[in-house]
Parts: C-alpha cells; sequence; structure tokens
C-alpha cells in the first residue's frame, strides 16, 4: 500500500511539474512581461533594468527553477491589470469558491444519490420515469442558461432571492471570509449553488440508478433476499455499498470539474470568488493571474485524485487484501 | 412476398432495420425533423429573412426593444421582437444559429481528426507509443474541455492585437475546442484497434508484407470508424454548448458575428428591466438545438451498440 501510494504521489508531481512547466511558458514567452509592467513614458534603459532586476536575461533553466520556488512559496507575480500580488488576490476570493463548491457538492451528492436510488430500486414506478426524463434535459441545458433561468424567476418575476453577490460577509480568522454565517449569505448562495450543482446531481443520478440495477441482478442480492434479511437492509447495506467505487471516482472527478464550471455560475451571479477573477484575467490578458489559475486549479484536481484512489482502500476490500498478499 | 433481387437501393433503405427503428421511435423522428429545420433555418438565413441583422447601417434605433408580436406594442413585422439596436431577434437567431452549428461541427471535425489516428497508432502498435498518447489523454480528460478552451484562447488573446484577434476569432475558437475534446474519440478509436489487429485478416495482411501506413488506412480505419461516428453525434452536441458558454462568458466569437451564446451574453443585460426575449429566445433555440442533437445520438448509440443502454 505504502508503494502504491508513492507511487501515486510521483504521478501527482510529474503532473504538476508539466501544468508549472506550462504555466511557466505561458508568464514568460506570451506577450512580452516588460511591456505589460511598464507605463508608456519608461526608457529602454530603464525596461532593461527592469528586465535585468526580474532575471529575465537568465537562462531558461535558471528561471523555470526560481519561477518554481516562487510558486511553492505562493508568489506568483503582480497582476498586471489590479497591479497587486496575485497570491493576495486568489487567497482574497478563494472563500467564495470554495463555499459555493462545498454547498453545490453536498446538493449534488444528497440529490444525486436519493433520486439515483429511487429511480434504481423503484425503476417503474411513475415518479423514476419523471426524474429520468428530466435529468436528460438537465444534461441539454448548458450552466449558464439554467442560471438565467433561475434569476429570471426567482429573482426578477418573483423577487425572492437576490441575483448577485454573496450578501453580507463574515470575517473569520485567518482572513477566511463566509457568507454561510448570515442570512442574507445563505439566501445568496441558493440559486449559484443549485445552478453549479443540476448538472452534477443529474451525472450522479444516472450513475448511481445504472449500478444498482446491475447489483440487483447479482447473485449475493438474490442469496440475501432467500436469507430473508429486511430489504432496507439489502438495498443500502449491500447492494448501495457496491455502488460506491464508480460513484467516487465520478464525484471526485465531479468535484474538480465543479471548480472549472464555478467560472460560468459566478460570472452569471457576480460572485465574487477565483472564477471571475479568471474569466476576467482571461479578457484583459492578465498573464500572471492565469497562470496562477492554472496551477492552483491543477493542484486542487491531483490532491482530489489522489483522495479517491486512497478512498478506493477505504471502501473496497478486495485492494486492501490484494496490497497485503 | 419480397424480391430480394428487383429491390433499389431505396428499397433497401426503407426495408432496413436502423429504418424501421427509426420510424419507430417518434422521439428521434421529432428531433431529427427538428433539427433539420434548424440547419436549414441557419444556412439559407439570407434567402429566408431580408433582415441583416449584423450589418451596422440596416438597423433602425427606432425599433429597439419591441416585444414579440403577440405581445402589446408587438408588431408582426418583429415577429419576436428586438433587441436594444433595433435588430430583429428571429434573424439574430437564425444568423447566430449558423455560428454555433459551423464552430460546433468544425471543432469535432477537429476532434475526430486529431483523436482517430492517435488512437488507431496507439491500439495497434501498444507498448510505449500506446503509453504515452493514452497517458497525455489520461491527463487531459481530468481537466474539463471548457478550462482547456479558455486557456487557449486566453493565450492566443493575449499574444494577439485585439483587432488581429478579432478577425482570427472564429477559428481560434474551433481550435481551442477541437484541442479540448480529442482526448474521447482516441480512446474509442483505440480500443477497436485493439481488438481488431488480433484478427486474421491483419495477421493476413502483415504476412504478404503491407505496409503498416496502409493497413491501418484501409483494413484498420474502416473497421473503427464507425463507433467513433457515433459519439461525435454527442460531441457536437457538447461542443455547440461549449461554444455558447465561452461566447457567454466573452471570450468565443466577437459580438460582430455572434452565436447563439454572444445573443444571449447580449440579452442578459436587459433581463432586469423586463426585456426578457431578448435573452431568452436564443436561449431557448440553444437549449432545444442541443437537446435534439442529443437525442439523435442517443438513439443511435443504442441502436448501433444494442450492449451499450
Amino acid at each position: 500500500m505504502v508503494n502504491f501510494i508513492l507511487n501515486r504521489i510521483l504521478q501527482s508531481a510529474i503532473v504538476m511539474f508539466v501544468v508549472a512547466l506550462i504555466s511557466f511558458f505561458l508568464f514568460n514567452f506570451v506577450g512580452d512581461p516588460i511591456s505589460n509592467m511598464v507605463g508608456q513614458e519608461t526608457t529602454v534603459h530603464d525596461m532593461n533594468a527592469l528586465r535585468e532586476r526580474l532575471g529575465l536575461n537568465d537562462s531558461v533553466i535558471v528561471q523555470f527553477g526560481r519561477f518554481i520556488l516562487d510558486a511553492l512559496n505562493g508568489n506568483f507575480g503582480i497582476s498586471y491589470r489590479l497591479q497587486r500580488p496575485v497570491d493576495e488576490l486568489i487567497s482574497e476570493r478563494m472563500p467564495a469558491t470554495l463555499e459555493l463548491v462545498f454547498v453545490s457538492a453536498v446538493i449534488a451528492m444528497v440529490l444525486g444519490v436519493a433520486g439515483g436510488l429511487f429511480t434504481g430500486l423503484k425503476r417503474d414506478h411513475w415518479l423514476s420515469k419523471i426524474i429520468l426524463t428530466s435529468s436528460l434535459v438537465g444534461v441539454s441545458l448548458p450552466t449558464f442558461i439554467i442560471g438565467i433561468l433561475l434569476i429570471y424567476i426567482f429573482a426578477v418575476k418573483f423577487n425572492w432571492l437576490p441575483s448577485f453577490g454573496r450578501g453580507e460577509v463574515v470575517d473569520l480568522k485567518g482572513g477566511w471570509s463566509t457568507g454561510l454565517l448570515t442570512v442574507s449569505g445563505w439566501k445568496a448562495i441558493i440559486l449559484p449553488s443549485i445552478t453549479l450543482a443540476l448538472y452534477q446531481t443529474t451525472l450522479i443520478l444516472r450513475i448511481i440508478r445504472s449500478e444498482m440495477l446491475e447489483v440487483m441482478r447479482t447473485d449475493f442480492i438474490k442469496f440475501a433476499r432467500a436469507r430473508g434479511l429486511k430489504s432496507r437492509d439489502i438495498n443500502y447495506g449491500h447492494a448501495l455499498k457496491n455502488t460506491l467505487i464508480p460513484v467516487i471516482t465520478v464525484a471526485g472527478l465531479q468535484i474538480g470539474s465543479l471548480i472549472a464550471f464555478s467560472i460560468i455560475t459566478e460570472t452569471v451571479f457576480q460572485w465574487p470568488g477565483m472564477g471571475s477573477l479568471f474569466i476576467q484575467a482571461v479578457q484583459f490578458a492578465d498573464v500572471p493571474v492565469m497562470s496562477a489559475y492554472l496551477v492552483l486549479v491543477a493542484f486542487f484536481f491531483v490532491i482530489i485524485n489522489l483522495i479517491v484512489d486512497l478512498l478506493y482502500f477505504v471502501v473496497d476490500p478486495r485492494l486492501r487484501s490484494e496490497i497485503k498478499n | 412476398m419480397r424480391k430480394e433481387q428487383t429491390l433499389t437501393w431505396w428499397g433497401r433503405f426503407v426495408d432496413h432495420d436502423v429504418t424501421y427503428s427509426f420510424l419507430h421511435s417518434p422521439v428521434t423522428v421529432i428531433a431529427s425533423i427538428v433539427t433539420v429545420l434548424m440547419i436549414i433555418a441557419a444556412f439559407c438565413a439570407p434567402v429566408l429573412t431580408s433582415y441583416t441583422p449584423f450589418v451596422p447601417g440596416s438597423l433602425n434605433l427606432l425599433d429597439a426593444f419591441m416585444p414579440p408580436a403577440w405581445e402589446p406594442g408587438g408588431v408582426s413585422e418583429h415577429f419576436l421582437g428586438t433587441d436594444g439596436q433595433g435588430r430583429d431577434i428571429l434573424a439574430a437567431i437564425m444568423y447566430g444559429t449558423q455560428v454555433s452549428l459551423t464552430v460546433g461541427l468544425l471543432s469535432v471535425l477537429l476532434s475526430i481528426a486529431i483523436g482517430i489516428p492517435l488512437g488507431i497508432i496507439a491500439g495497434y502498435n501498444g507498448g510505449w507509443v500506446d503509453t504515452a498518447i493514452m497517458r497525455i489523454a489520461d491527463i487531459q480528460l481530468t481537466i474539463p474541455p471548457i478550462l482547456i478552451a479558455l486557456m487557449i484562447d486566453g493565450v492566443t488573446r493575449t499574444s494577439l492585437s485585439s483587432e488581429v484577434h478579432e478577425l482570427v476569432a472564429i477559428p481560434v475558437l474551433i481550435v481551442s475546442i477541437g484541442l479540448a475534446s480529442w482526448p474521447q474519440y482516441a480512446r474509442i478509436t483505440r480500443s477497436g484497434a485493439m481488438v481488431e489487429r488480433r484478427k486474421d485478416y491483419i495477421a493476413a495482411a502483415q504476412l504478404i508484407q503491407t505496409p503498416t501506413a496502409l493497413i491501418l488506412l484501409r483494413h484498420i480505419f474502416p473497421n473503427v470508424v464507425g463507433p467513433t461516428l457515433i459519439v461525435a453525434t454527442i460531441g457536437v452536441a457538447v461542443a455547440i454548448i461549449i461554444e455558447a458558454t465561452l461566447s457567454f462568458l466573452g471570450v468565443g466569437v466577437p459580438p460582430t458575428t455572434p452565436s447563439l451564446g454572444t445573443l444571449i451574453r447580449i440579452g442578459n443585460n436587459f433581463l432586469f428591466s423586463g426585456e426578457w426575449w431578448i435573452t431568452l429566445f436564443p436561449a431557448f433555440t440553444l437549449v432545444v438545438l442541443v437537446l435534439s442533437v442529443n437525442l439523435i445520438g442517443d438513439w443511435l448509440r443504442d441502436t448501433f451498440n444494442p450492449k451499450l443502454r
């Protein structure tokens, strides 16, 4: 097991290295960083001095080494557009995105598992058919259209919920600002989190359903029935447990894509998170912010994948015994 | 009694299993009719409508913010109303669908053009070539295509001046979506090629020393291309969604040649002031288009691959 974990960590390190390389080339060779930093009236002499001071005349390998060291210390340079350190900008906006992703992930897991179990266990129930049909429509609805529709219905027509921002925010220790402690914060997170969760919900629902249908046909479930176990024990104790592996895989990948898809939701709802910071960076060609976001998102992906791989051991006893032998 | 030998190609077509299954799936028939109508409306837009919504000189600001014909204040000349610059919404949607469809189809073609050769090479050769190609595909698959497309688009935006970028925006978009989605086609083609290469006819071809390139092109390719094309149908729907999303975020096609996503983005600003038709009609068109293509794709998958549910 230690070998397996080390192997995975090594693979993750390789992925991070490649992402850092791309991000480094993005930063250094797309456009001229110097001309992006200085004003119109700077002389050539001053520009050369700045170039020397920032170490842009060193060899590529030296520069890359320095980039990695800086990145490990959380230093990604200064935003061209906002003229502030990138790490400061990102850490200011990270709580908003992570709270949104967390709430959406909970919604998607709860609704997805519940709906998947229901449609899997009672496949001929009329409600199952409605749930399945609407899940196909859900897949065809782009995230931003869901957002627009929700805004139109709940914010414009009925005026029940706010359509932008995260409401009143409370500052916690350690620079974390949370919207989850105020009523207006909860009101503000409802629409964006539903928007973000909908696609993921349908995906998890469909996987649980097809896995449940498959597991219910297996011999060990028939045997459990023959033994006269309660249906509840069979359904949740035996069947659900055996559907968990694909669900964990997909759920893990989906949390990663929630972070990426939060770009869209944050734009629609003007949510002050990392995603809207990134989209502004793309629009204004703010390369330091773009490369920092790329590294950070890749880091999240790698960590999530690592956790998913480790969770396999927790849920699958076969893997544990395989490793022991 | 049916006489096999006298059947024309049309007769065989009508008699075929696939035709039967198609005609007995009303949802698919409706979805196909809707899709074909939308394609016709999009690409025949210059013939079907006299409005030229994206020629600035032809717009009249006095026509701005007209509601749809059935609402109070609407006129029948602008059936779905007009936007803030007096553009006819229906005509704008027709031209916008044209851009959306073009980007969707061409980017899927690009993904296929990259994915199929790489998949065939990986599956046929095996070994380190296979490992290398599939590792790259695996890593790329963990990152959502929309993020990759955003990155590629962002890089070109940075390295080109804004005038040049406006000119190449649509090709850049096609390339970024195409590059972002090749791994899934490579995966399907690879698994097909791995099955085919163990068959006798390939061994026979190898025995008479057919050049490898010829084996791949003449023998493997025709046998693995089918499933890939079926997945590509759903791929078109996904590509249209990605394009619309990028355009909505303001990094896709420029407002001078708007796609459906751009129209929704423009209209979104008027949602709060009550001009819902500017954004909701393009949005509805997009959803119907994507849903129809998805339904056709689902049907194709079920018909040609009964093992898949």
